[in-house]
């Protein structure tokens, strides 16, 4: 993984220091509030309904064991003894005190830490697959382009006070767990027929209250032009993007506003000005930032391993149901990632203890070239594990609770914080996850649904993603209650789809037994065990889940 | 009259008088500012005025005044809120599209935080106003983090080591 060089940690603790007398001229009355706020969003300091909130940036959602038990004690000392990963692949604390985080900041700084940028308008933490580097159907390894956006963009000078928010995200396979459209840049690793690496760019996708589905401006933009065309989004972006309207002030509005083909035309312009000029990603910057990416030595699987594991697999039906729903596929022969689900039943999603997070640690360190991934579903990764290892990590997991075998099923559920921390939540979303969870908690039966992602927002900001969960709830308030609106058939994947509106809302007493209603619907009418949700509503369309719901169509 | 004008060295007076859109043309010599507006709709009207400088609003276009630049020695960009940043997108295209080398002075909502931004983007001349800020800059504390991941608008930022773009400011090798 990326490792700081000289330049690096002097340009961190530079931003710690600037952000400490930011602090201090804030406090002494130098800054007002308003002046303030956007300097401490830059650096992931939000003002939450009780407390301070402080999002850390975790690049990609890449970590090693010394960075995760330094989140570990920072939950201890300054926050509540956990913390909160999030759909941005980051780590939030919610209780830490405003004079206190300049020294969080300084402590993450020792392994590489920070919070540029995890929130305000600027460009945010860049994502990719949290399979990268892993994945057996990967065309190239995402990070080091993740990490060239993440150095060319901190602290930019142009594009630190954008329209609004600016999300990038990479991918390196077809199939697409980045979500990158939904982002505001997507980008698409590929290869032309001389084996070139390039990018599809996607431009303009968003969820919040105006979902969109990003639309493709490049098939085949060439690697070393990436950074040259990204600066020209970026600054017909900044240029053109509404200010009148924070709510209509994504790219994505200026996409649907302006079209297509328009912008598409205005990107080319700039970038034909700023093109062969000095952004051009020099051959050697690819090669030198790829090295820290290097894949571990992996271990050759010995002979005989195989059927071990098999063997193991054979004699404990929970193991075998781990390694059928948290193990993926790895490039590398008897090695495997390995889904370390942060939901386990009733639980508030992605919530991790400081106890917790050292026993990945260890693990990562143990048996996993030390190395982390934390997921947009919020769930963590041990990248590269050895299939043979797995009953032993399984069974230390299980000792902390975080053996869930639900990776991608009904209880694998995203939810934003909702009312329980969020300032502008309208609703509850954590207990709603909690108690979906619990209704669906038999191993049997979860199984038996099979893949289905369910995501819940507290608020029309939708930052729990419920526009692409297959199943999503989105949490309003009508006339002092909280009412809970359904909508299905969306996708983050390479087929996105926004949910469709099924009907008006349930109450929060009544929203676990539509969502019963909608998967019993579901298993009456698939055609077999293998035609999962979303292809089953594509197929049938929202007719038989609108008649069960609500008795018409 | 406060010196108000920070540069490199120093507070300056301000010796641009804003000639306000609906005002008349001035008959008496003197240095004025005129909005880019008003001075692209006739750029003939201002034959008369031997010293004029282009105040450019949130959301003009600058690239409409290539084939002007010559007669300004000043441009002044103004923040309507420090939050606006189409001004940086501007004063990188006058200096580096449109090459540009009289003073570029930013105007309005100009705050401590934004300045060393702003001098990434070709700024050189700052209209400050706000007390705390006049106070910090009288100091010389710029707040600024001072090493570089990307090029921007000034050519005399140092490599800082071997590394593509990594950068230090001018006169600050390391
Ligand atoms: S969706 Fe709304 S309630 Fe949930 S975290 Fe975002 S802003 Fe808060």
């Amino acid at each position: 993984m990326y490792r700081y060089d000289e330049f690096d940690e002097s340009f961190v603790s530079s931003r710690v220091a600037q952000f400490r007398d930011q602090v201090r001229r804030r406090l002494s009355g130098d800054l007002t509030e308003d002046q303030f706020k956007p300097l401490r969003l830059m650096n992931g300091v939000y003002l939450q309904l009780h407390a301070y909130m402080l999002r850390v940036a975790i690049p990609y959602g890449t970590l090693n064991a010394r960075q995760m038990r330094k989140l570990a004690e920072v939950a201890r000392t300054y926050d509540r003894g956990y913390g909160h990963f999030t759909t941005r692949q980051n780590i939030q604390f919610n209780w830490p005190r405003l004079q206190d985080v300049p020294d969080i900041l300084a402590e993450l700084a020792e392994v590489e830490m920070h919070a540029i940028q995890t929130s305000g308008n600027c460009i945010r933490n860049v994502t990719a697959d949290h399979f990268a580097g892993a994945a057996a159907d990967e065309v190239a390894d995402p990070r080091p382009y993740a990490e060239i956006l993440r150095q060319w963009s901190s602290l930019h000078p142009e594009f630190s006070f954008l329209p609004r928010k600016f999300k990038i995200a990479v991918t390196g396979a077809a199939h697409d767990r980045a979500a990158v459209q939904v982002h505001d840049i997507g980008l698409q690793l590929m290869r032309d027929e001389a084996g070139a690496i390039g990018f599809t760019v996607f431009v303009g996708g968003g969820l919040g209250r105006t979902p969109m589905v990003a639309r493709k401006v490049r098939d085949f933009l060439p690697e070393t032009d990436l950074l040259a065309y990204t600066e020209a989004i970026l600054r017909v972006y900044n240029r053109y993007g509404r200010r009148d309207n924070k709510y209509k002030a994504r790219v994505k509005i200026l996409m649907h506003e302006t079209g297509l083909e328009t912008l598409r035309a205005d990107i080319e312009r700039e970038f034909q000005e700023v093109r062969s000029g000095v952004l051009d990603l020099p051959k050697a910057e690819v090669d030198r930032i790829s090295a820290y990416f290097a894949p571990p030595p992996f271990v050759p699987e010995q002979a005989g391993e195989a059927d071990a594991f098999a063997r193991a697999l054979a004699s404990d039906p929970a193991l075998a149901t781990f390694a059928e729903r948290n193990l993926a596929p790895h490039k590398a022969p008897g090695y495997a990632s390995l889904t370390i689900s942060l939901k386990p039943i009733g639980e508030a999603p992605g919530d991790a203890s400081a106890e917790q997070m050292e026993l990945v640690a260890d693990l990562a360190e143990t048996f996993g070239h030390d190395e982390i991934r934390v997921s947009h579903e919020q769930n963590l990764v041990l990248p590269h594990v050895r299939k043979a290892d797995v009953p032993e990590i399984f069974r230390r997991l299980r000792g902390a609770g975080l053996a869930e075998a639900n990776a991608g099923l009904i209880t694998d559920i995203i939810a934003c914080p909702g009312m329980d921390y969020c300032a502008l939540a309208t609703a509850r979303s954590i207990p709603v996850a909690q108690r979906i969870s619990e209704r669906f908690a038999a191993s049997g039966r979860q199984r038996e649904i099979g893949d289905l992602k369910v995501k819940i927002s507290g608020c029309i900001n939708a930052c729990g993603h419920h526009h692409v969960g297959h199943i999503g709830i989105l949490g309003v308030e009508k006339k002092g209650e909280e009412y809970y609106q359904i909508t299905l058939g969306g996708s983050g994947d390479e087929n996105t789809s926004i949910g469709q509106i099924v009907g008006r809302g349930f109450s929060y007493d009544g929203i676990v037994d539509a969502v019963e209603t909608v998967v019993d619907t579901y298993l009456g009418l698939r055609q077999s065990p293998q035609e999962d949700f979303l292809a089953a509503y594509r197929r049938v369309g929202d007719t038989p889940f609108k008649e069960a719901l609500y008795g018409t169509a | 009259m406060q010196a108000d004008i920070y540069k490199e060295n120093g507070f300056f007076l301000d010796e641009w008088q804003l000639l306000e859109d609906e005002q008349a043309l001035p008959t008496e010599p003197g240095r004025f500012l005129v909005s880019l507006e008003r001075f692209v709709a006739a750029p003939e009207a201002f034959a008369s005025l031997p010293e004029i400088a282009i105040l450019v609003r949130a959301g003009d276009d600058v690239t409409v005044l290539a084939p002007h630049l010559d007669r300004f020695t000043m441009v002044a960009i103004e923040f309507a809120a420090f939050s606006d940043g189409r001004g940086y997108s501007s004063a990188r295209l006058l200096r580096q599209r449109l090459c540009y080398h009289g003073e570029l002075r930013a105007v309005g909502d100009v705050l401590l935080d934004q300045i060393p931004l702003m001098r990434r983007c070709g700024f050189d001349a700052f209209k400050v106003v706000h007390e705390p800020t006049r106070r910090a800059l009288e100091t010389g504390h710029l707040a600024e983090v001072p090493l570089y991941l990307q090029p921007a608008a000034r050519p005399d930022e140092q490599p800082a080591g071997a590394r593509a773009w990594a950068r230090s400011p001018a006169g600050l090798a390391r």
